[in-house]
């Protein structure tokens, strides 16, 4: 394993084509199966700060690299994952050290919201009570700053107590969003974090997002070609495991240089 | 061609009313039956008596039924504290931490154990249990025992009782769906942390069903605990004693002795009573499941 991080590039900090430094680093990452190799070689910088969307077809391995980026992929015993995904000076995939404080550092958002079994208050709490903060009104002053922030907190604060699953979809995925900031991450993992979503809510993430990324740096998977125009700074184009193309939304979206975005851009319109 | 497409419309919905009412009617004419033979019994003395007495002399017309439920309240509370624990958290284990194949393993072993007849477990617990607990375990606690004891109907119950119970609680555990793994890890949980404060919390409805059911299940129970349990009919709090389940009562009695006067009556008694006792143990579980759900 150590010569596997020796072997690579070293973290050193590269800067982007947006005046930013990029706060995580992939470096030939694979991903496989016994009988599929799901990701190949991605070499991938996210800027710091911008909105990064991923961009491909159905079964391209998009939420497999969201998965690799906070090592979720522990959970699928099935997968075979090896390279190098730098986030500060760790490394996710080879750090035993402290793998829950790593994954701390990127909130995730799924496709479906997940509210965790235990009350709309609980859920907020529940990543810095596991940081070991017992102070109560720290604790319920953290809540209400974090429901605020996703706009939630006018329409809960009557039923803190009740439980999580109670809220509309809608609702249930601005609480996940808000139990994700609470935790304080550097980077907020979406995946198709508005398609279970009514066209108001999906805006309501939309607008927030635009906002979060003053003081985060979000990635996002979507299938909505109008929702990546209107929120990327970054786009990457993945197409069959691999990373096709990438650049800035306009020059990408007006001018691809390569065949399969030119298809993906046409089916997609 | 559409009349005749409404005709058997209405002839199979016809049979899916009469099948389900057959269903939803069959324990209540078991249990009317029962209790219209134990009838007579039971206008002869008081149900306090017959409940709570524990003097079984049938052939002076006693007939207290303590013992033998008390003997069947003891044998399923000691399967249970054994099997209980144990299956949970080998189900944890197996559905959390072990690998693929260590399950594709288990999942053959966990069928055929519940599939084996009781007898086998009853020959099983003559053999072994009866033997241990006579020679090793109760001269280590210095006391003497034949072996057949409610300890030993209660180690035979939590071995048939476990395939049954951690299948169960295999698939609770199963369906919490993986993305709630995930969130609770990308908060920063360990992987302990998820399994305590999410999988677990989110299968308790689950977890206690199966523990009912299983409770239950042990309860009515019957060949296997009354070949090792002695068939004794007091009322002690040893479990090195022998004792005397319901079931037990009913198997062994049936279709002999009842040229004794109320005998038949009795015996349909116990049977009513364990009809009641499971059915309330079922309804209790239901109602935990209902108030756990809620929150
Ligand atoms: N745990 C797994 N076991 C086996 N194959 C997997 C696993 N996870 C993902 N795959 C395979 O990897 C490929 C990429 O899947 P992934 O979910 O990353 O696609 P995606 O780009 O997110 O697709 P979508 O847009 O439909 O969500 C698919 O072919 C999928 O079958
Ligand atoms: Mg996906």
């Amino acid at each position: 394993m150590f010569t596997d991080v020796e072997m690579c590039e070293k973290p050193d900090v590269v800067s982007t084509p947006y005046g930013s430094t990029s706060i995580l680093r992939i470096r030939n990452l694979n991903v496989f199966t016994e009988d599929h190799h799901i990701l190949k070689d991605i070499n991938l910088d996210i800027p710091k700060n911008k909105i990064t969307v991923l961009l491909g077809p159905s079964g391209c391995g998009k939420t497999t690299l969201l998965k690799c980026m906070n090592k979720l992929t522990d959970l699928y015993q099935e997968l075979k994952v090896s390279g190098n995904i730098f986030i500060d000076e760790d490394d996710v995939l080879h750090s035993n050290s402290n793998i829950p404080a790593i994954r701390q550092k990127m909130g995730l958002l799924s496709q479906r919201p997940y509210p965790l079994p235990m009350s709309i208050f609980k859920n907020v709490a529940y990543g810095i009570k596991l940081q070991g903060v017992k102070n109560k009104s720290l604790i319920a002053e953290t809540v209400e700053r974090n429901l605020r922030e996703v706009g939630l907190w006018e329409e809960v604060k009557d039923r803190l107590h009740s439980p999580g699953a109670s809220l509309s979809i809608g609702q249930q995925q601005r609480l996940c969003l808000a139990r994700g900031l609470a935790v304080k991450p550097w980077i907020i993992l979406a995946d198709e974090p508005t398609s279970a979503l009514d066209p108001i809510s999906s805006k309501i993430i939309e607008d927030l997002f635009r906002n979060l990324k003053q003081k985060y740096t979000i990635i996002l998977v979507t299938h909505i070609l109008r929702q990546a125009v209107r929120l990327a700074d970054h786009v990457v184009f993945m197409n069959f495991g691999e990373i096709i193309e990438q650049g800035k939304p306009m020059e990408l979206f007006k001018n691809p240089s390569t065949k399969q975005l030119k298809e993906y851009l046409v089916d997609g319109n | 061609m559409p009349n005749r497409r409404i005709f058997i419309d209405k002839i199979s919905q016809g049979w899916m009313i009469a099948s389900l009412a057959t269903i939803l009617l069959l324990p209540v004419i078991i249990g009317l039956a029962l209790y219209m033979k134990a009838n007579p019994l039971l206008e002869q003395q008081s149900l306090s008596t017959l409940l709570f007495s524990s003097e079984w002399l049938p052939s002076q017309g006693k007939f207290g039924f303590w013992p033998f439920i008390a003997g069947s309240l003891y044998v399923t509370l000691l399967a249970f504290i054994f099997a209980a624990p144990v299956c949970l958290f080998a189900a944890i284990h197996l559905t959390q931490f072990a690998s693929k194949k260590l399950i594709r393993w288990m999942y053959p072993v966990i069928d055929i154990l519940a599939g084996l007849p009781s007898v086998i477990y009853g020959v099983w617990g003559i053999l072994v249990i009866v033997h241990f607990i006579s020679d090793i375990l109760a001269p280590f606690f210095n006391t003497s025992s034949s072996g057949y004891s409610i300890l030993a109907g209660g180690i035979v119950l939590t071995v048939m009782c476990i395939p049954y119970m951690l299948n169960m609680l295999i698939e609770v555990f199963n369906t919490v769906p993986i993305g709630l793994k995930e969130a609770s890890l990308s908060l920063g949980s360990s992987y302990w942390e998820s399994v305590k404060h999410v999988v677990v919390r989110k299968s308790f409805p689950g977890i206690i069903s199966a523990f009912g059911l299983g409770i239950a299940k042990a309860f009515g129970e019957t060949i296997a605990v009354m070949m090792v349990v002695g068939n004794q009919v007091k009322v002690s709090g040893n479990p090195f004693d022998a004792g005397y389940p319901l079931p037990a009562l009913i198997a062994n009695n049936y279709g002999e002795m009842l040229s004794i006067p109320m005998y038949d009556s009795a015996l349909m008694f116990a049977a009513f009573l364990l009809l009641v006792i499971i059915l309330s143990i079922n309804l209790i579980f239901r109602y935990l499941i209902h108030k756990t759900t809620r929150k």
